[in-house]
């Protein structure tokens, strides 16, 4: 069952956009808050801001570069132990590079999955297994709409966020029965630095809202939620074209 | 083991508060021994468990190492002539009457459930129906081993070291293991009590019939219909029960074994009381409760009223036992009780604010049930010369930040009148109030023994950080 409030959360990709919103999101509603990014400076400066709104240790800072899998199996009981509790972890951190029509670049490819799907395999095995043994707990995925069909413009990006929507499905048919909750969610547009600059961006949401309404799927336990809620039909449209037409759509 | 093999939920009783631990459960002392110097090399703190039967967080602490004494239950020595029994902590009040029975004895003090184990039972020092005539489980306490996080052992009793002896019960695991205990338990001649019932139309004659009574029975115990308004508010039902004289129960032999006490394990010969909560659930709700109480309150004060009866004693002493599991009902927000200790002359208003106060906030208590006290020797006692009155309250998981502030409401005016607070009971109370209850520089010496016998604060809980260090 999952809970009416969350009160001890990890937020993994929380340096910026919908990492970011979230954390501070779940700070303001009473939570605190461990922030798990690279970049030091931006996670400092966030943090602080947070303490600063909503309360001394309300937010701590965690420094981690999500492609240091082997590091993770520490990290989590030391967050869990920091917070005096872990009933929410989200996995947020993502890149979408540039990728050019005729780029075929194995190094950039490799980045996307290391970050969005490797990263959140290191992250949520421990905090499931955790969580399984508790036999509570909220495990949040940020997909996209992105992973429900492989387009031209970013092949891996696309596949990185299929492999962890089937990473997440496989994962929640693991723990449901053991009280936990794993809920993938897929954005669409949504307003940050990887979308800034972009041409062809609709239904383009803030951070904040994104946040919003991911927590209020999170905390009724949702199993796949499009957000804006809207998406959802538009994907089954484009989810339900067939191959041979999808290729000379040219999306 | 890992330590991450070790992290389970670990509960109060009320299920309403909770956390992650890494349990121990060690079976002998170098069980024991190895899990101290384990917890101790990680620098983790430890909360002390036995059953698990405090309702709310005294025996667990989130993200901390737990030590569940439930398996070193082994009775060390009974001496069935003198009633005199050496038990490890871990022992049950259940498993400690079923052993001496037969001979004749039982527990001095026992709880409303036989579940706690003696360890759990001597740090909070519990209370029966017969306070007043008994005093608490720690005046049976003939001695006991102690075991400091660090490793030392010390051997207590009210001759030996009697200050730490009486600080050591009662103050809720944060000075030592209790590794051993000695208690004198009670003759009886019968396994059956006589119980006699009587029917109580408002608070005042409440509590003067269970003051009236209190000498004259070894059992004094109200029940509080806390639906009731206006003139009917705190009416109730009492029960008096007394231990039967040597030749009132033709066959003794019959009564005294712990075949013959049993609770019957199904309900009229057919439902399984294993499941016997599921049928009670639909009725945890105000209308329900409300309806419930009313028909025990009318059904006690006409039928039941003045009525003089016999019951086994185990029947008469863990009413909480009889259905299993009943507390499931208050899933999924669990319980949590508020019990207070008023001085006698300021029982009848304090208590009369409570109910009030807990009708108006639209969170009238479940089940509500009145003591006798007296005061006791132990240093951090809950007891006074006065009523106790326990609320239960079922957790609604939208209003608990409101809960918890009513229970604050409530507890306000008990500081004012003198009062004193459970830690076995409590869930909610914040420093400030509990501190106010101990006027006698208590507190000052309980951290001047902690400081001596764990000055690393190895011992700590989820209790102990809210009452003692919290704000």
């Amino acid at each position: 069952m999952p809970a009416s409030q969350f009160k001890h959360a990890v937020v993994i990709g929380a340096s910026s956009g919908i990492g970011e919103a979230l954390a501070r999101r779940l700070a303001a509603d009473g939570a605190r808050v461990a922030l798990v990014a690279r970049r030091e400076d931006e996670l400092q400066r966030i943090t602080a801001e947070i303490n600063a709104a909503y309360g001394l240790d309300r937010a701590l800072a965690v420094a981690h570069d999500v492609r240091s899998l082997g590091d993770v199996p520490e990290l989590v009981p030391e967050i869990a132990r920091r917070l005096g509790g872990l009933d929410l972890a989200v996995y947020a951190a993502g890149v979408m590079p540039a990728v050019g029509l005729d780029e075929f670049d194995t190094a950039k490819d490799r980045e996307m999955l290391d970050i969005n799907l490797l990263g959140a395999v290191a992250w949520l095995n421990p905090v499931a297994d955790r969580m399984a043994r508790l036999g509570r707990g909220t495990i949040v995925g940020i997909g996209s709409v992105a992973g429900d069909r492989g387009r031209a413009p970013n092949p891996v990006y696309g596949a990185s966020k299929a492999g962890l929507h089937a990473y997440l499905e496989g994962l929640r048919n693991r723990v449901a029965r053991r009280g936990v909750t794993v809920v993938t969610i897929k954005p669409g547009f949504v307003d940050t630095a990887m979308t800034r600059g972009r041409k062809g961006l609709f239904w383009l949401i803030p951070a904040e809202r994104a946040a919003e309404i991911i927590l209020a799927k999170a905390r009724r336990g949702a199993v796949e939620a499009y957000v804006p809620a809207r998406w959802r039909l538009l994907m089954a449209v484009v989810r339900a074209i067939p191959s041979f037409i999808f290729t000379r759509l040219g999306i | 083991m890992e330590w991450a093999q070790r992290l389970q939920w670990v509960e109060g009783w009320g299920m309403a508060v909770g956390g992650a631990g890494y349990v121990f459960r060690p079976a002998d002392a170098a069980g024991l021994a190895e899990a101290l110097s384990e917890v101790r090399a990680a620098g983790m703190p430890l909360a002390l468990r036995g059953a698990g039967c405090s309702y709310g967080d005294a025996a667990l602490r989130a993200e901390s190492a737990v030590l569940d004494c439930s398996g070193l239950d082994r009775v060390l020595r009974w001496d069935p002539e003198g009633g005199i029994v050496d038990v490890e902590p871990g022992v049950s009040l259940g498993a400690l009457w079923r052993m001496t029975i037969a001979d004749g004895w039982w527990p001095p003090v026992v709880t409303g459930t036989m579940a706690p184990t003696i360890g759990g039972a001597l740090a909070m020092n519990v209370h029966g129906k017969n306070n007043w005539v008994r005093g608490t489980l720690g005046e049976h306490c003939l001695e006991l081993d102690l075991v400091t996080p660090r490793g030392d052992a010390l051997t207590l009793s009210p001759e030996r070291e009697p200050e730490l002896f009486r600080a050591v019960i009662g103050s809720f695991g944060q000075l030592g293991i209790i590794t051993r205990a000695r208690l004198q338990l009670k003759k009886v001649y019968s396994g059956l009590v006589e119980v006699r019932a009587v029917a109580a139309p408002d608070l005042a004659t409440l509590l003067r019939l269970t003051d009236e009574a209190k000498d004259r029975w070894e059992y004094v115990v109200g029940w509080l219909d806390a639906f009731a308004r206006g003139a009917a508010l705190g009416r109730g039902l009492l029960h008096f029960a007394r231990h039967l004289e040597p030749g009132e129960d033709p066959r003794p032999g019959a009564s005294l074994s712990a075949a013959a006490q049993d609770l019957p394990s199904t309900l009229l010969g057919v439902v399984p009381k294993s499941q016997m909560w599921r049928l009670l659930a639909p009725f945890t709700n105000r209308p329900g409760m409300r309806a419930i109480n009313l028909a025990k309150y009318l059904s006690g004060s006409t039928l039941g009223n003045r009525k003089t009866y016999r019951q086994s004693l185990a029947a008469f002493s863990f009413l909480l036992d009889y259905v299993p599991d009943w507390k499931k009902v208050y899933l999924p927000g669990g319980l949590i009780q508020h019990q207070s200790f008023v001085p006698i002359a300021r029982a009848e208003e304090v208590f009369r604010n409570q109910l009030e106060v807990c009708l108006e906030c639209g969170m009238p208590s479940f089940l509500a049930v009145l003591k006798r006290h007296r005061p006791d020797p132990f240093l951090m006692s809950h007891g006074v010369d006065g009523f106790s009155l326990a609320l239960d309250f079922p957790v609604p998981p939208r209003r608990r930040a409101e809960l918890w502030a009513m229970v604050r409401e409530l507890a306000g005016p008990v500081v004012d009148a003198g009062g004193r607070f459970y830690p076995a009971k409590d869930a909610a109370l914040p420093a400030a109030l509990y501190r106010d209850t101990f006027r006698d520089g208590q507190l000052a010496r309980l951290a001047e023994l902690k400081a001596r016998l764990d000055p690393d604060r190895t011992l700590r809980s989820g209790l102990a950080d809210r009452l003692l260090d919290g704000s």
